[in-house]
């Protein structure tokens, strides 16, 4: 728990530097507890990367945040809004204001990649169509992929289209949060260092802050900001890429020392 | 946030330019209205529009991008772009999406409605023939492992036939009787009805015995095991294709014809028979219970007269067609399972494929026997 308290801010007063605030997160399956007095704080405008050994809960973390897997006890504050405290009005105002990309996309698989990023806005927001096409059209581009891509269906995409497609989903409402599962996972290495890129660049101009989680070194070299090690059921540490590998703790020493972590290293500086 | 009436715009001259001055929020949210009024005002503009900044408030790529839109089809391609005011969030976001847009201006997509039709036609009859080609292609296939097996008897595979035929066969019997009961019922009460007209009660034994030799008993355990048993290989195969299984076996040296289909095909032919025999006998007692409740037919009549009346080649013809549905229900459903691609919408596709092409065949082949048997005489 010290190390977790460490690396609170101490400037911040107050909830108004986080974006994301967790304390005392519990998750349990059955009789198998995964997160037993979870704390983290993500600050705002910050791409903060969620790594840890497999089984340590991170998408498990990711559900709980977004409320697709209630958390048996703890407390999630949200740009200073505990989400237990929200009326549904609220709730959804709040869901609209976060982008959720999941692994393989999630796209529908019966529309086609411009409905998919018209969804949201459609049901969440009166524009008349030919904006809406636009837009779509826009978010798709931003996103990376050619026009063309927009009248496919997702079944006719690559795997990285795929998630550049979910992605433009992800961002269409404009949102301040964006969670990232796996973004490059079962990505050819160009594709993933290009789809980091694109996140990097996305996250400056819109001014995001991204809850990353993955297994890619390169990826959390390329664009994180701080990192966040998850494990024995808790925050293990929280920091810079630098920060943490000075840190003590046998698994981060061994993540960040092996030979891929020293050769991600070296790539990015 | 949703407050629109703080969004708008003013259009004023600066050096004979064109100068919009974007007013409040201008978000996803709030660029209903503005988005009309540019719009509107978009083809009275004739020079190249610049944009003051400076009483804009907060704005994201959808605000963004209305703005440009406006400067672009004013003609200002990007090179020279000049703002007036201070607002550094909105430069990026104009920038960006300039960029992002730009590399394909020109390339948008495009709709074609008639070409699109005939192309759905052409695609739907090329389906078609290929499909009926793949199926054919598929049953040789399986004909050569099926022959290679009787040569190489240590190949075939005893305990996955075995279990297919207590999943496929030994399960379906209480559904396959009990519903060719009811059908043998139905039989008999329309027989009773239609004859009463003639005083000839007594040959709804005839109607019922034939009827269900020759057609029902076999046919109504073809068309349940196509519902049953030839989506649950589509489905099987197909997990497995979706898995990657198939290609594992592929890859060990493993025929997925002699492993996946060739069982299946093997106890379908061993249960199909069995199952149209106990459902002729589940119909013939259908019969005999209307005949004797409503007709007062004695269940010793009713089987004399069937055993006089009825010739036995009423029986042989219905269990003729026993293997070939069998081989139809078996040879599609693994067919389909095996033409799964990744995807789970591909899994759902081709069940449903399956099992209206194993429906189809059945009942068009059980015609072309009818049609047989009578030319024979039969």
């Amino acid at each position: 728990m010290d190390q977790t308290t460490d690396t609170l801010d101490p400037a911040s007063n107050g909830t108004e530097t986080f974006a994301i605030q967790i304390r005392g997160m519990v998750n349990r399956f059955g009789d198998t507890i995964v997160h037993d007095g979870l704390d983290l704080d993500i600050r705002k405008g910050e791409v903060i990367g969620i790594i840890g050994p497999s089984g340590c809960g991170k998408s498990v973390l990711l559900r709980a945040i977004v409320g697709l897997r209630p958390a048996q006890a703890g407390e999630v504050t949200i740009f200073g809004q505990k989400l237990t405290d929200l009326n549904p009005d609220d709730r959804l105002r709040m869901e609209q204001n976060w982008g959720v990309m999941f692994q393989d996309g999630a796209l529908f698989s019966s529309l086609t990649v411009m409905e998919n990023v018209m969804v949201p806005l459609k049901e969440h927001i009166d524009l008349p169509r030919p904006l809406m096409r636009e837009l779509a059209l826009m978010k798709i581009q931003m996103a990376g992929l050619e026009p063309a891509a927009a009248l496919k269906y997702p079944s006719e995409l690559s795997g990285g289209m795929r998630k550049r497609a979910a992605l433009a989903r992800a961002l269409v409402l404009d949102p301040s949060l964006l969670f990232l599962d796996e973004p490059t996972a079962g990505l050819d290495p160009i594709t993933a260092g290009r789809f980091d890129n694109l996140v990097r660049e996305l996250q400056q101009t819109l001014g995001l802050t991204v809850f990353l989680v993955t297994h890619d070194l390169d990826t959390l070299a390329a664009t994180c900001d701080r990192i966040a090690v998850l494990g024995e059921k808790r925050t293990l540490a929280l920091g810079t890429m630098d920060e943490l590998r000075q840190n003590e703790h046998p698994w981060i020493q061994e993540y960040f020392s092996g030979p891929r972590g020293r050769s991600a290293a070296a790539g990015y500086n | 946030m949703t407050d629109t009436s703080r969004t708008d715009f003013q259009v004023y001259y600066e050096e004979g330019q064109p100068v919009i001055l974007p007013i409040g929020d201008w978000t996803v949210r709030t660029i209903k209205t503005v988005n009309a009024k540019l719009r509107e005002l978009e083809p009275s503009i004739r020079q190249t529009v610049r944009l003051d900044l400076s009483q804009l408030q907060a704005i994201d790529t959808a605000g963004a991008y209305i703005l440009d839109r406006t400067l672009r089809n004013s003609g200002d391609t990007g090179a020279l772009r000049s703002y007036k005011g201070d607002h550094e969030n909105a430069k990026r976001l104009l920038q960006q999406i300039r960029e992002a847009c730009e590399k394909t201006l020109g390339q948008k997509p495009v709709r074609r409605p008639f070409l699109d039709v005939l192309e759905k036609i052409g695609r739907g009859t090329y389906t078609g023939l290929s499909e009926a080609m793949h199926t054919l292609s598929f049953f040789g296939q399986t004909l050569v492992v099926c022959a290679r097996l009787l040569f190489m008897p240590k190949n075939f595979r005893a305990t996955a036939t075995v279990s297919v035929m207590e999943e496929a066969g030994l399960n379906a019997i209480p559904i396959i009787m009990l519903l060719t009961f009811f059908v043998g019922m139905v039989i008999a009460f329309i027989g009773a009805t239609t004859l009463e007209a003639f005083n000839s009660t007594i040959f709804t034994i005839d109607l019922v015995g034939i009827a269900v030799f020759r057609e029902f008993g076999v046919l109504i355990t073809a068309i349940i095991l196509a519902g049953r048993t030839n989506s649950a290989f589509t489905a099987q195969l197909g997990a497995m294709r979706m898995q990657q299984e198939v290609d594992a076996m592929k890859v060990l040296g493993l025929d997925p014809i002699e492993v996946l289909v060739a069982p299946r095909i093997i106890a379908m032919l061993i249960m199909v028979p069995l199952l149209s025999f106990l459902a002729t006998l589940a119909g013939l007692f259908g019969g005999l219970i209307v005949c004797w409740a409503s007709l007062d037919i004695s269940p010793v009549l009713f089987a004399n007269r069937l055993l006089s009346q009825v010739s036995i080649d009423n029986f042989w013809v219905g269990m003729s067609k026993a293997p070939v549905f069998a081989i139809i229900v078996a040879l599609i459903g693994c067919r389909h399972g095996l033409s799964v691609q990744g995807s789970v919408q591909s899994l759902g596709t081709a069940t449903t494929r399956s099992v209206v092409q194993a429906l189809f065949a059945i009942i068009v082949i059980d015609a072309l026997f009818a049609l047989y048997y009578m030319q024979l005489g039969i």
